[in-house]
């Protein structure tokens, strides 16, 4: 969008911007799920440096073994799926925070949305595969 | 607030922009938190790298584990140790802020040094605790 000229018409209440849900279109739901997440998370990433402290320079089967075990991988699966929801809010602030023409604005939020949508599955396939075998 | 009838002759105040003001501690603590998130955003492949490497076998989590323990890969794991931790406790800080306390010259000082202080030694912390417990030995 283009920046908004000062003036008379342009003045717009804090109601009305709510209203129109910004820049992203999703409103004030995204900052408390921000805060929600973060919350989680740190719980979440003790749990995570943990995990992977004691995996360090551990051998490929016991990696395996570790990583595939219920509570383990349910932690991994809880901090990858908070992390990802987390770094998809976050990067779309500070796109919206940075670029304001709509065709770089747009292409960078569906670029963000794939990135961690890739990046969630991935991870998420990769836990369920340590977990269920094949 | 109602639209008033009488039309506002006078432009509104923009917010100044950042190089106006000078650079205090909370502001560059702000910037180095969007910074570290910014960072942890594209860390994220590394977890990736590690749990496809690991799903996939052996010979993939070789060459994962050779970047990870070679002096590049530690290093950017110790990067990435400071990046959590320091995004995770300017996180709680913001979370304090959100209940309305610490906004006190003197609160917000502390709290702002207080993660600072706090990230760079729990990850050395961390570090050398995790040197002690493997001890080189695997």
């Amino acid at each position: 969008m283009s920046a908004p000229t000062n003036g008379p018409r342009q003045y717009r209440t804090a109601a009305r911007r709510v209203r129109g849900l910004g820049a992203a279109r999703t409103g004030t739901s995204h900052f408390i799920v921000q805060r929600v997440t973060s919350v989680a998370l740190l719980v979440l990433s003790c749990a995570f440096i943990v995990i992977v402290v004691a995996l360090t320079g551990r051998n490929h089967a016991t990696v395996v073994q570790v990583l595939g075990s219920p509570l383990v991988a349910i932690l991994m699966l809880l901090f990858i799926g908070a992390s990802i929801y987390h770094m998809w809010i976050g990067m779309q602030e500070i796109i919206i925070d940075y670029v304001h023409d709509d065709a770089p604005k747009f292409t960078a939020l569906l670029a963000n949305t794939f990135f961690c949508v890739l990046t969630a599955v991935a991870c998420t396939f990769a836990i369920l595969k340590l977990s269920f075998g094949v | 607030m109602a639209e008033t009838s009488t039309p506002r002759l006078k432009p509104r105040p923009l917010s100044p922009h950042l190089q106006i003001y000078r650079m205090t501690l909370t502001m560059a603590m702000s910037i180095v938190h969007r910074i570290t998130g910014a960072a942890l955003y594209f860390g994220i492949l590394l977890v990736t790298w590690w749990l496809l490497a690991a799903a996939s076998g052996p010979t993939a989590y070789a060459i994962f584990e050779s970047f990870i323990g070679s002096l590049m890969g530690r290093l950017i794991l110790f990067g990435y140790t400071w990046t959590l931790i320091h995004h995770g406790l300017g996180g709680l800080r913001h979370l304090i802020w959100d209940t309305g306390r610490g906004f006190e010259e003197k609160e917000r000082e502390l709290l702002t040094l207080a993660t600072l202080i706090g990230s760079i030694g729990l990850t050395i912390l961390l570090w050398g605790a995790g040197f002690m417990a493997i001890g080189g030995s695997r």
